[in-house]
């Protein structure tokens, strides 16, 4: 039995029946990761130390292993944002997320690359170099998430952790052939999360079987003191969900998403998709999403401006990459200049203008008026509708470089996840097939109305039930 | 004489006692070792969050609610964006658009002086320059801030010093800040303008920083005004631009120019959520303003006809005024209570270099050591050292007279004994006092003082010379 094919939930069953040990669990994809990482850069940093459990605990992912965003806080490890301004930079305190994993008792292997400050739809940002897609390594695994996916896609852990501001979970899970989530906003602490957009960010989990993503967000959820923007709302047993019941939901189309630019080859998985679902029950109406043509640009200038203001702190004077020109202008600029990438540099600008005085009303207040406009057509669905289903993505993985240069079509990339972002939705990714061109993987994103994940796995569990996409491994890591 | 006249507005950044720091938990002390008060938060490390502490918001409400402000309901909070070494986040957290309170005022001579506004921000940290290097504390970084913006609503040098006094007194009062600006509790910048007499329209202004105390607020806007006034009299023109107060040249220097100025962006701080004031807990901090200064000020000058320079003191700290009352309740020598708070308790605070808030004696028994003293039971002197004994443990003055046997000495038997002692030991003063140097005969009332270690009653020692040498 290969481990790296079990789900993290059949995983900690093993390991709690004694079949195997934590210790066993963690070298074998520890040797998986050192073995085929070379191939892909999907992994940044592989722990030589990782800290075990101490306890059992009655936790599903209990001796689980996992890999963590190269955004997310963890206690006396190297967090860099894959950014040369933070190349030594150790953070001296968990994530609330991190605090919760390691009660649970989940083995944290490593951090993954990311597009630097998860500024990117490729993971090409990274200033570690980009991270390859594992079905062809001619293309891009997505992002900013990417090396999440990746590590996911290959077996390197059966779960890892990503962090979503526009798309940043579930473009790589669908570029990577895997399942990812982006939470409410709120749902889970942002504590510990280097933020980019903070009124968008929100750390999510990615896997390959639905359910672990299940366990994985009921430990990560719930009210955190540290985090203001956290909910209070109570956090369901997710678990309930598995049942494979979607006869009579009432699922939305939105015409808005289903017009030119979508590749015809993500077309035909997503209907696909959708007869399956529709054969078991589920009722397909087109709906509209009147205001869907503004959410790229509104999320551009309110992701931009709060990323401007975040990304301050990054001044080299505490901590972080320091320059060697001399004055404090001189080298806050030096810092700055030498730090930080060109994406990072391109959104600082643009945030920095948005919030200028003088163009602030035209642009920033402007985009939250278009963003408020947006939640309304959301609440407006989900008042007759369970659910929206829609691509992940127009296209499939692109090719490494292809979109570097230009960076309004990488933007584009995201066109169909940003929404949920500006909502505060959840919304999640799961592998729908493949493209029958290039063999590349599709993903269906299933989106539902505030706190309601539980929609979200109902139905992708009743997908996976039917499907084996979510099984499906790259060629070549044997 | 004077052509044209000033108008003066007024920024004051005052820092809230509250336990903790606005966003994070750790302490709000002043003094400690640099860098021993921060954590993650504080230090703005990447990830971290702020969590508005509540008490800064209650503290802030009830400032806002005694200098009579407009309450905001819904209160929001903005980024300030700019680079400073002692920012560590780049930005601070503030208030822009709809501040805690607005439109209120100050009551100053009588007279209502406009209140713009007052809102809540966090405090920065602290550079401190040494060598060639430039070290960064951020002990007072996430500090709670209240800053009061006054109307161009203040006419001189001399009504800025005096709104300032009453709203230090003010906000000691309210229990939201000790106001101390040596330890930059309380700072102040001015914005200042001139006009030709009896114009409306405002002039170029200045904004005037670094003064260290009230005084130099007063000096500062006074050089200030002199100086714009000779910059129009020569037919120049004054530059909107913030200028450098000098406290050793007594001169006022230019910082930036406005073109120089920063576009600081705000924007809504999107990690705090919105927190709204209630009425109920409007009409909880009401509650805790209790009697104003001003108010409390009129009645002791009618209720207990003291002066202006007593109320003046007895008010200058919120202890001392309930001390003094809590005095009255005990007894009804009001003058000698005052005069034994303005003078010898003071003295005893200074030259023991306590704090006020170290006095421990309580006013029972600093009565009944007041009215001991003026029944003539103990002598002054006795009076003082009790005092200086009991001020920072408590005790009870009688019974210390009692065990000490310090009663005041008035048997003229028993002083002539020291006086005919003391005029013979002391030939030269008693001849001083023949020929009419009247110290001498202080001289030898104050030998028989220290014979006596200071029990004698010195109006009988004075009789008892008068009489021996006459």
């Amino acid at each position: 039995m290969e481990l790296y094919k079990l789900s993290a939930g059949e995983i900690s069953g093993k390991i709690k029946a004694g079949e195997i040990t934590i210790r066993n669990t963690a070298d074998f994809f520890r040797r998986r990761i050192e073995k085929f990482n070379p191939l892909v850069n999907a992994v940044v940093s592989l722990f030589d130390d990782p800290v075990f459990p101490e306890e059992t605990s009655g936790s599903k992912l209990w001796g689980v292993p996992v890999l963590i965003k190269n955004n997310i806080c963890i206690k006396d490890r190297k967090i860099t944002c894959s950014s040369k301004i933070l190349e030594n930079y150790v953070s001296p305190y968990d994530a609330s997320v991190i605090s919760r994993i390691k009660k649970a008792g989940m083995v944290i292997l490593g951090t993954v690359n990311m597009d630097e400050f998860a500024f990117g739809s490729s993971c090409e940002t990274s200033s570690l170099g980009p991270t390859m897609n594992p079905w062809n390594r001619d293309y891009v695994p997505g992002g900013s998430s990417g090396g999440s996916a990746a590590s996911v896609a290959l077996g390197f852990s059966p779960l890892s952790l990503g962090s979503d501001t526009g798309g940043s979970i579930r473009q790589p899970a669908s570029f990577c052939g895997v399942s990812g989530l982006k939470p409410t906003y709120g749902r889970v602490s942002r504590f510990g999360l280097v933020a980019f957009g903070s009124s968008l960010d929100q750390i999510g989990p990615l896997s390959r079987d639905i359910r672990d993503a299940a366990y994985m967000l009921d430990i990560i959820s719930g009210f955190d003191s540290n985090d203001s923007t956290s909910s209070s709302q109570g956090v369901p047993d997710f678990s309930q969900s598995f049942d494979g019941k979607i006869k009579g939901l009432k699922i939305g189309l939105p015409k808005e998403y289903f017009v030119g630019g979508m590749s015809s080859q993500v077309n035909k998985r997503i209907t696909k998709a959708i007869n399956l679902l529709r054969s078991k029950g589920a009722e397909f109406t087109e709906i509209s999403l009147p205001h869907t043509e503004y959410a790229v640009p509104a999320y551009y200038i309110i992701s931009s401006s709060e990323a401007s203001s975040n990304l301050s702190r990054f001044d080299g004077i505490r901590y972080g990459r320091r320059s060697s020109k001399g004055g404090l202008t001189g080298l806050y600029r030096g810092n700055r200049k030498e730090g930080f990438g060109k994406e990072s540099k391109r959104r600082i600008m643009l945030g920095t203008f948005s919030l200028s005085s003088g163009y602030y009303e035209a642009y920033y207040l402007k985009a939250l008026k278009v963003r408020s406009l947006i939640k309304q057509d959301f609440k407006q669905a989900f008042r007759h509708y369970d659910a929206i289903i829609t691509p992940t993505s127009p296209t499939p993985a692109f090719k490494l470089g292809e979109k570097l240069d230009d960076p309004l079509s990488m933007y584009l990339s995201d066109i169909y996840t940003i929404s949920s972002n500006l909502a505060g939705v959840p919304s999640l990714s799961i592998p729908c097939g493949f493209t029958e061109d290039l063999n590349l993987p599709v993903g269906l994103q299933i989106i539902a109305d505030d706190f309601a994940e539980l929609t979200l796995f109902r139905l992708a569990y009743a997908y996976q039930q039917s499907t084996e996409w979510h099984k499906m491994f790259p060629k070549g890591y044997e | 004489m004077n052509k044209f006249e000033p108008v003066i507005g007024l920024e004051v950044h005052v820092e809230l006692e509250t336990e903790s720091k606005m966003f994070c938990r750790c302490p709000n002390i002043f003094g400690k070792a640099p860098n021993s008060l921060i954590c993650p938060v504080c230090m703005g490390l990447p990830g971290v969050l702020p969590v508005l502490n509540k008490k800064a918001l209650d503290l802030g409400t009830r400032a806002a609610l005694a200098l009579n402000c407009r309450i905001q309901k819904e209160i929001v909070f903005e980024r300030k964006n700019y680079f400073y070494p002692d920012l560590p986040k780049g930005y601070q957290i503030s208030q822009y658009v709809s501040p805690l309170g607005e439109e209120g005022f100050l009551e100053v001579r009588g007279r209502k002086v406009a209140i713009n506004r007052v809102h809540l921000e966090e405090d920065a940290g602290k550079l401190i320059h040494k060598d060639r290097y430039s070290l960064v504390d951020l002990n007072r970084a996430g500090v709670p801030l209240l800053e009061i913006v006054s109307c161009p609503d203040l006419f001189s040098p001399e009504e800025a010093f005096i709104y300032l006094k009453e709203l230090k007194l003010l906000l000691r009062y309210v229990g939201i800040s000790n106001c101390d600006m040596e330890k930059g509790f309380l700072r102040c910048d001015a914005n200042v303008s001139i006009k030709p007499k009896g114009r409306k329209e405002l002039g170029v202004r200045t904004e005037l920083k670094n003064m260290n105390s009230f005084s130099q607020v007063k000096e500062a806007l006074a050089y200030e005004i002199k100086r714009q006034s000779s910059v129009l009299e020569e037919g120049s023109r004054v530059f909107q631009e913030t200028r450098l107060w000098d406290e050793k040249l007594g001169k006022t220097k230019v910082m930036r120019s406005k073109e120089g100025s920063h576009d600081y962006r705000y924007f809504p701080e999107p990690d705090l959520v919105r927190f709204s004031v209630t009425d109920e807990n409007i009409s909880r901090q009401k509650e805790l303003i209790g009697e104003l200064p001003a108010v409390k000020k009129a009645r002791f000058i009618k209720e207990y006809s003291l002066s202006e320079n007593e109320t003046e003191v007895i008010l200058s700290s919120p202890f001392l005024g309930g001390f003094f009352e809590e005095c009255l309740l005990k007894t009804d020598r009001t003058k000698k209570v005052v005069n034994w708070i303005t003078g010898p308790l003071l003295e005893t605070v200074n030259s023991k270099k306590m704090e006020l808030s170290d006095i421990k004696v309580s006013a029972g028994n600093f009565v009944s050591l007041v009215e001991m003293m003026d029944r003539g039971e103990i002598t002054n002197l006795t009076a003082k050292a009790i005092l200086s004994d009991i001020i920072d443990k408590d005790a009870d003055p009688e019974e210390i007279v009692r065990e000490k046997g310090l009663s005041c000495v008035s048997n003229e038997s028993e002083l002539t004994e020291f006086v005919n002692r003391v005029i013979a030991e002391n030939p030269k003063a008693v001849e001083d006092y023949k020929v009419g140097k009247s110290q001498a005969l202080m001289f030898l009332v104050g030998r028989v003082m220290k014979l006596t270690q200071g029990k004698a009653n010195p109006n009988k020692l004075k009789e008892l010379f008068k009489s021996a040498l006459s």
